[in-house]
């Protein structure tokens, strides 16, 4: 085995996921997007990062 | 007489080969733009750049500490120590100037937080990989990476799902450096940091290659311009949890029990397309760009390692140690290490201490689990 097919394996499970991912979750929606930038826009930060704090219970 | 054989290097791609990968990247970037939105086709963008600079320049968190460690070799901490301070320079003022447009990687120090930041120290110097690490090496056809990191995403998941209740054993206020003060305090932190590795380091050893040069200035460069695009500090293993909680909800799970997974954040998140989330975009992007710098050294014809089975398992008990860790210690060495001290939180500047002794631990494990490769 090669490193070759250990990046087959894994670009393939990545496509396999996106595959399932697109298939069960709501449909994208360009028109609905935020600003290709965040700064700036007046908008507030509302991404997911693994820094933020848990919710309380 | 006799016959020699000899074994040609493997050739790189063609001119044409290249080209049209290139066209074809340069396609899936606008593509996702168009149908997700701007943002999420950047969002890619960079993740593939991060993940080209990495694999690119050979440069990376658990090595350098590594080497650090069993060698006295400071400059790949050094390196890193001043890829920070340089996020950190621009980051401040980002922060202070725009208020909720621009937020930091601001996490609790607590005890789950410090023990979960040892674990993983320990956990990567196993696999050699951290975070992003495992992400490039898998991009890479690294084979320990590769079988890791389904095992990472798994404990990132649980370790999110029970985090509510970790944290609730002992954690301090949110601590976080702002203005030119903050800033201040964080850039001498660094060079004590880095004052303190040369002189713990072997002579000469805080000279930088050039390579790590040019790595510092294409992750400088991209961390500060994620912060613009995202609102958010680079990071890493929340998207992991994430491909988790989306599989087990399809596959009819509840994740209502979890006050993690069931905040109305995280569910927005799990019922929405994988491609309009932060971390996950750029995760992927680690990986495509990973595979494509492999992919254009020729370098993915050689054998992968061989290990003893005792070796495998202990990768996948340290998979799902580093993601369930990363998560109690609310972050790795990207989302907490150079996110979290790039950005001001004190949590980042606990956690690299509570990691690299457990990177020490880490690094006496690797030999005893059969992972130092008999190729």
């Amino acid at each position: 085995m090669t490193r070759g097919h250990v990046v087959f394996i894994t670009l393939l499970g990545v496509a396999v996921f996106l595959g399932l991912d697109f298939a069960n979750s709501e449909p994208l929606n360009p028109y609905a997007a935020p600003p290709l930038m965040s700064l700036g826009s007046g908008l507030a930060a509302t991404g997911a990062h693994c820094a933020a704090p848990p919710p309380t219970k | 007489m006799s016959t020699t054989t000899t074994m040609l290097p493997p050739s790189p791609p063609g001119f044409i080969s290249r080209s049209l990968v290139l066209a074809g990247v340069a396609t899936l970037l606008l593509g996702l733009a168009m149908v997700a939105g701007p943002r999420y086709g950047a969002l890619l963008a960079i993740g593939m750049g991060f993940g080209l600079a990495l694999e690119g320049f050979r440069f990376g968190f658990t090595g350098p500490w590594r080497r650090m460690i069993l060698h006295r070799d400071a400059s790949g901490l050094l390196a890193q120590l001043i890829c920070i301070a340089i996020v950190a320079m621009f980051a401040f003022p980002m922060i202070a100037g725009n208020g909720a447009e621009i937020k930091g990687a601001h996490a609790p120090i607590g005890l789950a937080m410090i023990g979960g930041a040892f674990v993983f120290g320990a956990s990567m110097q196993i696999v050699m990989g951290c975070g992003s690490g495992t992400l490039v090496n898998a991009g890479s056809g690294n084979a320990v990476a590769a079988l890791a990191l389904p095992f990472f995403a798994i404990g990132s998941f649980g370790g999110a799902y029970h985090l509510t209740w970790w944290t609730s054993l002992g954690s301090l206020p949110v601590v976080a450096l702002g203005g030119t003060s903050g800033l201040a305090i964080t850039l001498a932190g660094l060079a004590g940091i880095g004052v303190l590795a040369i002189l713990f380091g072997a002579k000469d050893s805080w000279r930088i290659p050039r390579r790590y040069w040019l790595a510092v200035a294409a992750l400088a460069g991209l961390a500060v311009l994620h912060l613009a695009v995202a609102g958010q500090p680079w990071g890493v293993v929340y998207g992991l949890g994430l491909w988790v909680a989306k599989g087990a909800v399809a596959l009819g799970a509840d994740l209502s029990g979890s006050p993690f997974w069931a905040a109305p954040g995280n569910a927005e998140r799990i019922t929405s397309s994988v491609l309009t989330d932060v971390t996950s975009l750029t995760d992927f992007g680690l990986i495509f760009g990973a595979a494509l710098v492999a992919w254009w050294r020729a370098g993915l014809g050689s054998p992968i390692g061989v290990y003893p089975a005792r070796a495998w398992i202990a990768v996948i008990i340290a998979g799902l140690f580093l993601g369930y860790s990363s998560r109690l210690a609310f972050g790795c060495n990207i989302g907490a290490f150079f996110s979290g001290i790039g950005t001001g939180s004190a949590h980042g500047w606990v956690w690299f201490v509570a990691a690299f002794a457990g990177s020490w631990v880490g690094i006496k494990l690797r030999p005893l689990l059969g992972l130092e490769a008999r190729i």
